[in-house]
């Protein structure tokens, strides 16, 4: 198939960025996104021309580097998928796609669609782990831990902090992601001696990083790759409550 | 980058090596041994002692929290945007330990026959004991962390088998275990960073070590970012910067997995061992087109409950489900009776290569088997494998639009994983004093084949507990090292700059991506799944062949300063061609077939892999020299584990 690409070129932090038209052909519907990308760019440079920046690393959807918006969806419209694990197959020849970088402005572009997203480990940092430093850890099955609550707090850790929930909120909201981490150590017993402090620390850090708030949405949890749920930050909310009263 | 042709396959033979560190006496006793002979750094002077870490995977990240936690001072380093993003978190099955929470006669002995079996007898006694014993500490660790491994109804921790093992000694996170150990450690990394003992580098390329008066003082990195070559002085330097799969091009490995930091520093003087020993993991998804960038691995412990099954029939090109129970092949059950379908991934991926050799492979080109599930989900219903399996399905459709409840997989073999690194002694000490090599980077306890569920406990064990002591003991003499000579550190970063103008300035026809596809192409068909004296010759010829013609005719665009992708892969690949060449050397020399190096001269009748252990009962390590490499033999010897043939019979 052909398809007309606009991709959003931004030189640098200051530059003011522009949308610019490409043609690719003969793409094959079992590529990936990023590997209609990578033909794109082999072309560019062939021709003298800068390729496109774009993040990307371990191409099968679980180290969260890649992320674009992609005819206005982050990561694409595929539900529950990575940038790096749509495939061409859902496109159609003649199909004019848009592709941006996540905009939000504790995310700045570095150059094209690549953005600074260590505001999120700032997050962690305040407060996104259990304080056990290495070799104090009692036996593993000391603490039995109920199947159901280790089930939750799984589905909550896969979050893979790619920031596509930051990217379709409209307020710019950090939410989901903090929140994941957040229910996912909350739920479990090693995680309540610091489950208060940390809901809060984590907060509010992420409100100084200058992500907005949450108002429901839901566009977060409709993008995210990992269908982390919405409930999530209910709980984080909660939890914020308990610790700052 | 010499444009000396030597004559192919070329190597001088050097003075024999001994891991001097690892302690006598009986092996259960070992480690104790060197702990406590181990020299403590007194809290207050840890502070003034710096150590740099390159890489944050999970030997790295948990190596770098545990030293900050310690109170070292703590400089962490990764290509990446976040240290949370290293592809340890890709790794999908679970982890071994010899909890023995079964009660099926697993034990720390057990765990460390198998595995040295499973590496078929060309790993290290003592670094293998000490791994299984340390296994049970990695769980209880993580546990403490909030590592959510997947439970039993009583609240206890499931575990599973996996290949290689007749005892369920695996614990794991649904298909996802790597990426929740790896968020573990990278939790407590984050919070030494907040804590002040770990200063984190993101976005920064390691390209250079720095020795000073025979020990690894620092590195030179590159800013990805501005471009900027900066360089860190140190008193200790760790490498955690993983395999060297993407030699291949397509493997199983993240896009930006590379060889340069550890290639940088056996240029300097590190040793580099056993550089052929490649694990080809039989459970991919096959290649579609000439586009493809990357290969997928589907977990093996698919093979729990997935049967692998061929045509009977060359050529048969029927859907699966018209094929017959009677003209089907299940050939790991028929072949290996006793480990049927778990067999060890060697032996897996060598039986997928003969059937598809022998015409009755599946799929596009015919490169490819079946992994089937129907009796599984006929015998525990669809909605139990879903659970045990949804996400690994759920990857395979999304991948090749096929649905694997109704049809089986079609997978193969594919590039995986390095067991050859840098040589370390006993205390992951390389072959430069202070220099020291933890998890996939280091060579030491796979030997020629590591077993499933294994990568994640050797990356953990050595960077939570195994190097926190041993860098102690290193660090403990600091007093002594004195000054780092300027000229070192300024010669060190003209070779950097030197190498990128020199790559800026070539203004050819090809991408690095085009020759690096083309290298990936040779390594595959010559030092692949099965090597011959022959094919190595040919490889050794067209890499420095290629390698020439990469140099003069190679394009990279852009400017050294600022974001430059392309300049970062280009870098990458002409550190690949250095080592592939070495690869094949190794792989050459060795004529014996042991693990993933299956040399077609030496199997036996039934076409097993057949060891030489009177030649070849030793690790061999390479020292780089501006004439050819030079072999350094470590020999092997088995005082508990009694050397035999592999059967999985």
């Amino acid at each position: 198939m052909n398809l007309t690409l606009k991709i959003w070129r931004q030189n640098g932090p200051e530059d003011r960025g522009r949308m610019v038209t490409y043609q690719v052909e003969d793409v094959s519907p079992d590529m990936s996104f990023l590997e209609m990308l990578d033909v794109l760019n082999e072309r560019l440079t062939l021709a003298g021309e800068e390729p496109v920046a774009f993040d990307h690393d371990c191409r099968e959807g679980i180290c969260g580097m890649c992320g674009m918006v992609i005819n206005g969806v982050a990561h694409g419209e595929q539900r529950a998928t990575t940038t790096c694990q749509l495939h061409m197959r859902h496109f159609k020849d003649g199909d004019t796609v848009t592709i941006e970088p996540w905009r939000a402005a504790p995310f700045p572009v570095i150059k094209d669609l690549v953005v600074d997203r260590s505001s999120f480990d700032r997050i962690i940092q305040a407060g996104g782990f259990i304080s056990v430093p290495t070799g104090a850890a009692p036996d593993a099955h000391s603490v039995p831990v109920p199947k159901d609550a280790a089930d939750a707090a799984f589905d909550a850790a896969t979050c893979i902090g790619c920031g596509a929930c930051v990217a379709a909120c409209p307020n710019g909201s950090a939410s989901l992601f903090t929140a994941a981490k957040v229910t996912h150590l909350g739920l479990l017993p090693q995680g309540q001696p610091e489950r208060a402090s940390r809901a809060k620390a984590m907060v509010e850090q992420m409100d100084a990083e200058g992500f907005g708030g949450c108002t429901n949405t839901g566009e977060c949890t409709a993008v995210c790759p990992k269908g982390i749920p919405l409930d999530a930050i209910a709980r984080m909310n909660a939890d914020y409550l308990k610790a700052s009263k | 980058m010499s444009g000396i042709l030597r004559r192919v396959g070329e190597w001088r033979v050097g003075a024999p090596i001994a891991d001097t560190r690892a302690p006598e006496g009986p092996i259960e006793e070992r480690w104790d041994k060197r702990r406590f002979s181990a020299k403590l750094v007194n809290p207050a002077n840890k502070r003034k002692l710096t150590v740099i870490v390159v890489g944050t995977g999970l030997a790295g990240g948990s190596a770098a929290a545990t030293l900050g936690e310690l109170g070292y001072n703590v400089k962490s380093f990764c290509y990446q945007d976040s240290p949370r993003r290293a592809h340890s978190i890709a790794a999908q099955g679970g982890i071994n330990a010899a909890k023995n929470y079964r009660g099926d006669g697993d034990s720390v002995f057990r765990l460390f026959y198998d595995t040295v079996k499973g590496g078929d007898f060309r790993s290290r006694e003592s670094n293998v004991y000490r791994l299984a014993q340390v296994s049970v500490n990695i769980i209880d660790q993580a546990v403490a962390q909030g590592v959510p491994f997947a439970r039993e109804y009583g609240g206890l921790l499931d575990n599973r088998s996996f290949g290689g093992a007749q005892v369920s000694r695996t614990f794991y996170a649904r298909g996802q275990t790597g990426q929740q150990l790896l968020l573990g450690a990278y939790q407590a990394l984050e919070r030494q960073v907040a804590a002040g003992t770990v200063e984190m580098h993101t976005r920064h390329e390691m390209l250079e070590l720095i020795v000073s008066d025979g020990r690894a003082r620092g590195i030179v990195v590159r800013d990805m970012v501005t471009g900027e070559i900066e360089t860190h002085l140190a008193d200790a330097v760790v490498l955690a910067s993983g395999g060297y799969g993407n030699v291949f091009y397509l493997s199983t490995n993240a896009k930006g997995c590379n060889t340069t930091a550890i290639w940088r520093a056996h240029r300097r003087g590190a040793y580099f061992a056993n550089p052929c020993y490649t694990q080809i993991h039989p459970t991919c998804i096959p290649v579609s087109g000439d586009y493809q960038s990357k290969l997928t691995l589907m977990s093996e412990s698919l093979r729990n409950d997935g049967r692998v099954w061929v045509p009977l029939r060359k050529g048969d090109e029927r859907p699966p489900a018209q094929i017959p129970e009677d003209e089907r092949d299940y050939y790991l059950e028929r072949i290996y009776p006793a480990f049927g379908n778990l067999v060890p991934r060697d032996i897996a991926s060598r039986a997928a290569k003969n059937v598809c050799d022998e015409g009755r492979g599946v799929g596009p080109g015919g490169l490819g088997v079946y992994l089937d599930f129907a009796d599984a989900i006929a015998r525990l219903g669809r909605e139990a494998v879903e659970k045990k399996y949804g996400n690994l399905f759920e990857m395979y459709e999304r991948i090749t639009g096929e649905n694997p409840y109704e049809a089986p997989m079609r997978i193969y073999p594919a590039v995986h994983y390095t067991m050859g690194g840098l040589w370390v002694d006993y205390d992951l000490q390389s072959s430069i004093p202070g220099l020291f090599v933890v998890g996939e980077a280091n060579f030491s306890d796979h030997g020629a084949n590591r077993l499933g569920a294994s990568a994640l406990m050797q990356g953990l064990a050595d960077g939570y507990f195994v190097l926190p002591t041993t860098v102690g003991d290193y660090l403990a003499g600091a007093g002594t090292f004195g000054q780092v000579d300027q000229d070192a550190v300024d010669e060190a970063v003209d070779r950097v700059k030197e190498k990128i103008s020199r790559l800026l300035a070539v203004n050819g026809t090809r991408t690095a991506d085009s020759f690096h596809r083309e290298l990936g192409r040779i390594m595959w068909d010559y030092c692949g799944m099965e090597r011959t004296e022959e094919s190595l010759r040919k490889a050794l010829e067209r890499i420095p062949e290629l390698r020439e013609e990469f140099w003069n005719n190679v394009k990279v665009p852009g400017d050294p300063e600022g974001l430059n992708q392309a300049l970062e892969r280009a870098g990458r690949v002409a550190d690949f061609f250095e080592l592939a060449e070495l690869m094949c050397v190794d792989a050459l020399h060795r004529s014996e077939s042991c693990g993933g190096h299956f040399r077609a001269e030496s199997q036996d009748a039934d076409g097993e892999a057949l060891r030489d252990d009177d030649e070849f009962a030793y690790v061999a390590a390479w020292e780089w020299t501006p004439d050819g490499p030079v072999l350094h033999k470590e020999e092997l010897d088995y005082e508990y584990v009694k050397m035999t043939q592999r059967s999985y019979k």
